[in-house]
């Protein structure tokens, strides 16, 4: 025990002597456009998420029936988008055991019911944009913004196969040449993919549909907020021009006393 | 303090203004408080309606279903058994379910929208045990004009296989029949009619 | 005299006949008298006792509907503590207000009652007489930090459970005791389910109740000896000598309850923005009133790349951080971060100038002031921050400059000569001084704002 105090205590206390990288630092993420109340967005990316996201992961805080937010009735999510059960009042549970995802990928995916509250929706459109050829990982996959990620590419069918670029960059506190990753490059086209006036390939298609599935996974990280949002203009308002005034006349009215 | 003229009524107008506001959003900040003791989404989700197939129910035979946590019983009952309600009427508290303990649809001579099928909430209208399905004809115990029914163990309530209730048992009232309707021949929706 | 209100005289005589309703009513309400000259200081004392309030009733109702359960859910890998909370985000209705009214009270009492700590230090409110009104002040505090911990593992994300288990690994470091304290504190090898489960009691039973308590004792204290004001003048030296009452004092109520009714409304209205994030608000504050990483469920297998407290705690934090260890232990940086709470207590016993208000003091106090607070601001920014070599220098350089304050104040406070004479009677804060007001809180935010994006 005294050995784990002493490592964690060193950890913090000693971080004095790394340099700074962590938080601010990292990969460049693009920035993703949130629209909540773009209902047709949103039901597209939870048809993507209901069919590539929710075999390995769940999203157990997150009820069928919470879809109707988002304009759906019942019967269209039955018919389209409920896979693992009947029951539109049942939350989004995975098909799969977390032991056998621990199994097949190294960890327990995470459950996504507030992943986009933790990560931000920033992170999750460059990770989901972010897959990669690496031969020397075992899922054949590696991320730009993940480095050695256990999770496949299951959008690759959409997306086509990218490449890592990398150049040669000197490294300021050791003064040698290291390889950095800078870029991705398309090398074979998805079904999303298509060519520009250049010739060149790109994937606007397919970062449009990942734009749905991240504006979907914010949705579903907190149902509640177009609702409390509207909620709170009323009541902002009923503060600031019906209690706010009437109490500051009041306490003039009585002040008046006061010399 | 002050030499100048106070204005009363002023005062006395912008504090009740001020308290009336101030209710106004006492009640406000009250309401997500108060609504948080109704059912939950969860509770709701666990009392949504249920769909039971009757096309695998056999003659006189009785299934459980859960339905907001209460049991329903759905049971198909034989011409013989429908034959022997009307016979009872002179033994039952309210033969006519008088008393609206079931829908308007189910207001008949079998309480039920197809008399064969019947369904009621398992729960006895006394203290709230469930009774015991006694389909057999003048047993030991329950006499030898029982025409089969339902009888409560936990204090000797009987009913009828329409959850009519006899006179003169603890239980005051007829079963509960809850809101149900038929989505196809076979397929029964339990907790919804409309 | 109408018939209603003579049977509501007449059960008023009643009650007074067998509890002191009305004598209680006026010695601490009506014919309580204070300064007539708060200002915006002044505020931030009932709106402490607001948040109370606003955190006992949501509280309440989160315990109806929270399991303080740190098992998983069987399939997965969420316990049913963490399960629990998104429940009440989400299924429970008005669940999200609640839970939002009550994690955004958490901060804001920390906002208010740094800022009631401030004008205390400033107007010198805990000097003779009110030493006993700071103390049960700073109790409350130590309270509230406690509630603030201890609430903080309920959620069971990747922050409270990082964040538990590194604070109660702060008391393994106290020496021979140390390994067997953190153990019993935990009531396991690890923050686990019984930490959970004592750590849920504390927060919503054992502390409030001393909480309570002490609430009392600072209120009846201050009634005792009267409130403080901007001009540290005691208004019972000058007493209207027919009627006995302070010739600079006025009626609690009516004036200070319409003054603090509106400033009660001022408060909803940012709290409210917050609360529903509105505005430009957000409840999480930009991660600094609700963590991000505490979005993740706990995972004992996994520390999050930067853990750093919730923001009221940074300061210490970084004071923590600050002390390297030397002697073959940590306990330094442990007990400097204590002291740094603790001495606050002293401060009565500190300060030997009995000028009280800021406004009359020396020079040099004023200067040690500024350089108090720029020391405090800016520890709590690097608090937040992954620290790195300059970082941690800066973070020594606040850390003794903070200590030195209290330490030095013995000396540079003693023989200290008034930078203007301090007035009998209570003065009125002049338009000068209330642009000045404004100018000091521009260049307390614009300093902390060019501060934070520098290092």
């Amino acid at each position: 025990m005294r050995n784990m105090t002493s490592k964690l205590l060193l950890a913090l206390c000693t971080l004095l002597a790394v340099p700074a990288f962590a938080a601010t630092a990292g990969p460049h993420l693009d920035p993703v456009k949130v629209d909540l109340r773009n209902t047709e967005s949103l039901q597209r990316g939870a048809q993507t998420f209901v069919n590539y996201c929710l075999s390995c992961h769940g999203a157990v805080a997150m009820r069928y029936n919470r879809l109707q937010d988002i304009g759906l009735n019942e019967e269209q999510i039955k018919a389209n988008l409920m896979f693992t059960t009947d029951k539109v009042g049942d939350p989004m549970k995975v098909a799969m055991a977390a032991q056998d995802g621990k199994q097949w990928f190294g960890a327990t995916p995470p459950d996504l019911s507030t992943i986009a509250r933790s990560r931000g929706a920033d992170y999750l459109y460059n990770y989901l944009r972010g897959f990669y050829r690496d031969d020397s990982r075992p899922t054949g996959w590696n991320n730009r913004v993940f480095d050695k990620v256990g999770m496949p590419n299951v959008l690759w069918e959409m997306q086509g196969e990218q490449v890592a670029v990398y150049e040669k960059v000197k490294n300021h506190t050791t003064g040698k040449e290291e390889e950095v990753l800078t870029g991705l490059k398309l090398v074979k086209p998805g079904m999303l993919s298509t060519t520009n006036d250049k010739g060149e390939l790109v994937n606007t298609e397919f970062d449009e549909r990942i734009t749905d599935l991240v504006n979907y996974m914010v949705f579903m990280s907190e149902p509640v907020k177009v609702k409390n949002e509207q909620i709170g203009y009323f009541v902002l308002l009923f503060l600031l021009f019906v209690l706010v005034p009437i109490s500051y006349l009041l306490k003039k009215e009585y002040w008046k006393d006061v010399h | 303090m002050s030499d100048q003229q106070v204005n009363n009524s002023k005062r006395r107008f912008l504090t009740i203004a001020t308290g009336a506001a101030g209710a106004a959003f006492g009640g406000l900040a009250a309401t997500p408080f108060i609504a948080s003791f109704l059912p939950s989404e969860r509770a709701k989700a666990a009392g949504a309606p249920v769909e039971v197939d009757t096309s695998k129910l056999e003659m006189g035979q009785k299934i459980n279903v859960e339905w907001q946590g209460k049991p329903v019983w759905v049971v198909k009952r034989t011409p013989e058994m429908l034959a022997g309600l009307p016979k009872l009427d002179g033994k039952l508290a309210d033969p006519k379910s008088e008393v609206n303990h079931q829908p308007d649809y189910c207001k008949n001579a079998s309480r039920s929208i197809k008399p064969e099928i019947w369904v009621a909430v398992g729960v006895c209208t006394h203290l709230g045990c469930s009774p015991t399905f006694r389909p057999d004809l003048a047993p030991a115990d329950l006499g030898p004009e029982w025409l089969g029914g339902f009888y409560c163990p936990c204090h000797g309530s009987k009913f009828d296989l329409a959850g009519r209730v006899y006179a003169n048992v603890p239980a005051p009232t007829n079963l509960v029949i809850p809101p149900h309707k038929y989505l196809s021949d076979t397929r029964l929706l339990v907790g919804e009619d409309k | 005299m109408s018939k209603l209100a003579q049977i509501g005289q007449n059960v008023l005589n009643w009650v007074d006949d067998r509890f002191p309703l009305t004598s209680t009513w006026k010695a601490h309400v009506s014919e309580y008298y204070a300064p007539k000259n708060f200002n915006f200081w002044y505020f931030f004392g009932s709106l402490a006792m607001l948040v109370l309030v606003i955190q006992i009733v949501t509280g309440i109702f989160l315990t109806m509907n929270y399991k303080p359960d740190g098992n998983l859910i069987p399939g997965t890998n969420i316990s049913v503590a963490f399960a629990s909370v998104e429940y009440i985000m989400r299924d429970v209705a008005g669940g999200s207000i609640i839970r939002y009214m009550h994690s955004t009270g958490a901060s804001m009492f920390f906002v208010v009652v740094y800022l009631h700590m401030f004008r205390g230090l400033i107007y010198g409110s805990y000097k003779q007489p009110r030493e006993l009104v700071w103390i049960f002040g700073m109790l409350i505090f130590l309270c509230l930090m406690a509630e603030a911990f201890l609430g903080y593992l309920l959620p069971w994300g990747q922050m409270s459970f990082w964040g538990a288990q590194v604070i109660v690994n702060l008391f393994a470091s106290i020496p021979v005791i140390g390994p067997d304290l953190s153990t019993f504190i935990r009531g396991d090898f690890v923050v686990s389910d019984a930490t959970l489960n004592r750590f849920f009691a504390l927060h919503v039973i054992a502390v409030p109740l001393v909480l309570l308590g002490l609430v009392v004792a600072h209120l009846v204290a201050l009634h005792e000896v009267g409130s403080n004001n901007p001009d540290g003048v005691e208004i019972k030296k000058n007493k209207d000598p027919k009627t006995g009452i302070p010739l600079d004092g006025i009626p609690f109520h009516p004036y200070y309850t319409v003054k603090d009714i509106l400033g009660v409304a001022v408060f909803l209205a940012v709290f409210s923005a917050i609360v529903f994030s509105v505005a430009g608000f957000s409840a999480e504050m930009g991660g600094f009133f609700l963590e991000h990483p505490n979005f993740d469920p706990a995972d004992p297998l996994k520390t999050p790349a930067h853990i750093a407290p919730v923001w009221y705690f940074t300061p210490y934090y970084a004071i923590l951080r600050a002390i390297p260890s030397f002697l073959g232990t940590q306990v330094w940086g442990v007990l400097g971060m204590g002291a740094a709470v603790m001495i606050l207590a002293a401060l009565p016993w500190l300060d030997r100038s009995p000028i009280k208000s800021v406004r009359y003091r020396s020079t040099t106090f004023k200067v040690a002031l500024v350089l108090f607070l720029i020391a405090f601001i800016g520890l709590g920014i690097l608090g937040a921050m992954p620290s790195t070599n300059t970082r941690t220098v800066i973070a020594q350089i606040f850390s003794v400059i903070y200590f030195g304050f209290f330490l030095g104040m013995p000396f540079y406070t003693k023989n200290e000569k008034p930078s203007a004479p301090v007035p009998d009677r209570v003065t009125f804060s002049t338009t000068r001084q209330k642009i000045l007001f404004f100018v000091y809180v521009a260049l307390a935010v614009g300093g902390a704002y060019a501060f934070a994006h520098v290092v």
